[in-house]
């Protein structure tokens, strides 16, 4: 009796121990550190006060209601396109395909949108149907990479590349073309498709600049459950399985080919998404160059999430802040907004080679052996 | 303490303690090497060897104690400094790249020290000159990848020997080792303490301590549970010291009682990864309750021949029948769900996974299964508590069942594997190489376990290249050799002799012809 005390309860210290176990956030955190003390560098090079242009960066994400809410907006669409990699990197896969997969779901989110029916459809029918729409589409376009790695062993990323290149002059096709008119709105004076059905927009939460909606919780909803799926389902551990040691997993009785064509579907089905939120919630439109770079960006932000569904919700609203912050930044300390992008990828390169992180501030190895986790690859038995 | 004129230590570790979260792997350890002797290390599984040599080979760094090497006190920032003090580690895996030549494996890591241009030729005349001086023979041009596993454990050597290395540490170097492989690797060993190089021997074989050693320290929980004299030590002696208890090495087995055919495989061909006919006409089967023995030199066709019964690998030909279904055709998973279970024989590369806890690998092939799993979420509980079952029931040992199994030692992973297959129902067992690494304990338990199983009712294939565990456990014995049967024995009539002929020729002494 006292026993099963004792053991519930040591347990639940461990996990409060975890809860708060800071450890993996510090290398993340000081590479953030490290590439804005770089960047304050590369700005003072060029004759500008660096605290001047960072604080005007600040204000221009933080300044105001508006400009938190603006900055937030930018952020929703990384949370989709960071989990395309984020999931697919679980199963061991490389899914550099979010960018195609974004448009593929983007475009046929406002390809339904548009149907006749969705006009006479109310919204609570509407929303999640331009919303399945947009994950059908990127789903179809994860699956393919998947398809092909699992039959016949072609490499994701070639794949992806070439399967980016196919969405984007295929949607710029269907969007740009006049005759045949596809889904062109040739009233427009740019190339883009018809409004959608007004029942089928996310309502907005905040009119900023862009517009806050509700497409903010779709995507932490579906990190939630990405997580949770990772966490606790058998198909999580199926995926996180095939990932790690594919060959346990095929002694394991998991069909591995079945995982690799799932996880490159769903990843895309993530992208899909976060475009079909984009197109109902943003623009109402569809329109190819909104989606430039958000799927590389993923990329990014992913990595710095270290693959962690949940990590990916601040790791996307510090990416997406910067971005709308830095007009402020370029418009008064006339510090270009390509120096955001330097301090970004810098995060980057210093998430990817963290020994430069650890060595500057003193971190120590994670959960003390880091060092000796190198040693016992070595070492074993 | 030193004595004039006696013999001089080329290494000396005094009180080292080294402890992991949760584990105290070596407490105040003292060992000493003298110059061109043998000193092996005994324990069981998890008692701390590959942490002593690891500490010593400067992989990690004890939290007290010292190590001197030849007087000198010395404080290894890594693996780099010990190889600078004439330490060389050849690890029980191996640490060399497939797709490279063993000239290149060998100076690999060296063009630091030796400049940016590597001298081929170099390389090639100081691999000649060492296999002359101690009898190793490689082929330097040889792709390290298509060497068997003897000859890489020889680039291994050739490796140490290379960075001028005096003081050897040898973990396990002989658990992978087919038995002429292991003669010829002694006569190696030989060689390298004869000309005047220290050796730290890490095996679980007693006989081959007895054979080799001139000193014998032994491990147990990581305390040095005491020293023995291989004059006048026995291999129940030191067993004993091992475990602390009487180890029983004869298993006691019972007649065995063959009932229905539980395995039928007929004229199964397969293929390697080279598109190599490696099994070529395989035919067997083997009966409830009764233990069949598969024995051959390794590389005859067993790896092949076991992942494609378990329907791991694809069979370029032929039937298998397990239960009396027809599972030719069928994945791992529905095999495993017929009653069928299965050790593996890497078990790195199929039986585990590294990053996951004890815990999960405990549940490895029923993770979705309750109640593991109600639908499709994953009872974590259940297979926490599962997990703690097993592990007191088959003595692993480890911290906690949370801990990633990669920090256990090889044995206790192994032993893993083993609780994990043979709980629940299991009509057909196929085991490949069960007891390898694993201490003389463990190996009783293990082979117990075995007999336990086909004393109530289950098929064992077993598959291994130790002929003693082949002659120990089974009811009938086959000879595999290039990839099928070449002959099949009783049990209880099969000698050592007769066998180990068959293994290396194929064909019995008698009959001139050789099977191909
Ligand atoms: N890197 C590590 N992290 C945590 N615990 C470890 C680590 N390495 C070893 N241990 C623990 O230290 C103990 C000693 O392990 P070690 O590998 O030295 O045993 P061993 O004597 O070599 O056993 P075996 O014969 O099975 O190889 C074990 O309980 C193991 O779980
Ligand atoms: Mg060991």
């Amino acid at each position: 009796m006292n026993d099963r005390l004792d053991k519930g309860l040591s347990g639940f210290i461990r996990k409060i121990r975890e809860a708060w176990d800071l450890q993996p956030l510090l290398v993340p955190l000081g590479a953030i550190l490290l590439s804005f003390i770089v960047g304050g560098v590369l700005i003072a090079m060029i004759g500008v006060n660096p605290f001047e242009a960072y604080w005007a960066l600040l204000r221009g994400m933080f300044g105001s209601w508006d400009r938190v809410a603006g900055s937030i907006a930018r952020s929703v669409p990384f949370m989709g396109s960071a989990l395309a990699l984020a999931f697919a990197f679980r199963a061991g896969l490389f899914n550099i395909g979010a960018e195609g997969q974004l448009l593929v779901g983007g475009i046929t989110a406002a390809w339904v949108g548009t149907l006749t029916f969705m006009y006479h459809t109310p919204s609570v029918i509407a929303i999640p149907i331009i919303l399945i729409a947009g994950a059908v589409g990127g789903y179809v376009w994860g699956w393919i990479p998947g398809v092909l790695r699992a039959r016949t062993g072609a490499h994701e990323v070639i794949t992806t590349i070439m399967l980016n290149s196919i969405a984007l002059f295929g949607v710029r096709w269907l969007v740009n073309s006049r005759d045949p008119q596809i889904l062109r709105d040739l009233t427009a004076s740019v190339p883009r498709t018809k409004a959608i059905s007004p029942t089928a927009v996310l309502p907005t939460i905040v009119d900023s600049q862009p517009n806050l909606h509700m497409g903010l919780f779709v995507m932490i909803a579906v990190c939630i459950v990405v997580a949770f799926v990772l966490r606790r389902t058998t198909f999580g551990f199926e995926t996180i399985t095939v990932g790690t040691n594919p060959n346990a997993a095929l002694y394991a009785g998991i069909n591995v080919n079945r995982i690799i064509i799932l996880a490159m579907a769903l990843s895309g089905a993530f992208a899909g998404i976060a475009a079909a939120s984009e197109v109902s919630g943003t623009n109402q439109f569809f329109q190819p160059g909104t989606f430039a770079f958000i799927g590389f960006d993923g990329i990014a932000i992913a990595l710095l999430a270290r693959a962690n569904p949940i990590a990916i919700i601040p790791a996307s609203l510090l990416w997406g802040s910067l971005l709308a912050g830095a007009p402020l930044m370029q418009l008064e300390a006339g510090v270009s907004i390509d120096v955001v992008r330097i301090i970004q990828s810098m995060v980057l390169l210093f998430v990817a080679a963290d020994a430069i992180v650890r060595y500057v501030f003193h971190i120590r190895g994670e959960a003390g052996h880091q060092m000796e986790s190198v040693a016992t690859e070595e070492a074993e038995s | 303490m030193t004595v004039v004129d006696g013999p001089v230590p080329v290494l000396d570790v005094r009180g080292v303690t080294k402890t992991f979260p949760g584990v105290i792997a070596n407490e105040d350890i003292d060992l000493t090497l003298n110059q061109g002797e043998i000193h092996c290390l005994l324990g069981e599984n998890g008692a701390g060897k590959s942490t002593l040599v690891n500490v010593i080979f400067g992989l990690y760094k004890p939290d007290k104690g010292t190590v001197k090497v030849r007087g000198e006190e010395v404080k290894f920032a890594g693996v780099g400094e010990a190889i600078e003090h004439g330490i060389g580690m050849v690890h029980q895996h191996f640490q060399l790249i497939p797709v490279f030549t063993v000239a290149e494996n060998v100076i690999l890591g060296d063009e630091l020290t030796n400049g940016p241009f590597l001298s081929m030729n170099e390389a090639r005349r100081r691999i000649r000159e060492l296999e002359e001086q101690y009898g190793l023979i490689v082929d330097p041009d040889a792709k390290v990848g298509d060497l068997s596993v003897g000859e890489q454990q020889r680039v291994e050597l050739v490796k140490a020997l290379f960075r001028e290395a005096d003081i050897l540490i040898l973990d396990e170097p002989t658990a992978v080792l087919t038995p002429g492989e292991v003669d010829d690797f002694f006569a190696v060993v030989r060689s390298l303490v004869d000309q005047g190089k220290s050796i730290i021997f890490i095996t679980h074989k007693l006989r081959e301590v007895l054979a080799v050693a001139d000193r014998i320290t032994v491990l147990r929980n990581g305390r040095i549970a005491g020293t023995a004299d291989p004059a006048t030590a026995t291999q129940q002696s030191l067993a004993n010291l091992m475990v602390g208890r009487d180890v029983v090495f004869q298993v006691d087995k019972g007649e065995a009682h063959p009932g229905e055919v539980a395995l039928r495989v007929e004229d199964l061909s397969v293929e390697d990864e080279r598109s190599v006919m490696t099994v070529n006409g395989f035919s067997a089967e083997v009966r409830a309750g009764e233990i069949f023995g598969i024995a051959g030199v390794e590389g005859n066709g067993q790896r092949e021949l076991v992942e494609a019964i378990t329907g791991m690998r694809r069979k370029a030909g032929g039937t298998v029948e397990i239960l009396g279904h027809n599972a030719t055709k069928l994945t791992p998973r529905k095999i495993a769900e017929l009653g069928t279970a299965h050790i593996p024989e890497d078990r790195n590369k199929h039986g585990l996974v590294g990053s996951y806890s004890v815990a999960d690998n405990m549940v490895l092939n029923k993770y979705s299964q309750a109640p593991f799993a109600r639908r499709w979420v994953r009872n974590t509980s259940a297979v926490h508590d599962e997990a703690e079952e097993l592990v007191e029931q088959f003595d692993i040992r480890t911290p906690s069942v949370d801990v990633p199994i990669d920090t256990l030692s090889g044995g206790n992973q192994q032993k893993v594997i083993v609780a994990r297959e043979l709980t629940g129902d299991v009509d057909l067992l196929i085991v490949a190489q069960p007891t390898r690494g694993l201490d003389v304990g463990s190996i009783e338990y293990i082979h117990q376990q075995i007999i336990d199983r086909r004393d109530r009712g289950a098929a064992v294939l077993l598959v291994s290249a130790e002929l003693d565990e082949i002659l120990s456990l089974s009811d009938r014995i086959g000879v595999l050799y290039r990839g099928r049967l070449v002959g099949v024995f009783d049990g209880a009539d099969a000698t050592r002799e007769e066998l180990g002929y068959l293994m290396a020729t194929g064909s019995t002494p008698d009959t001139e012809e050789v099977a191909s």
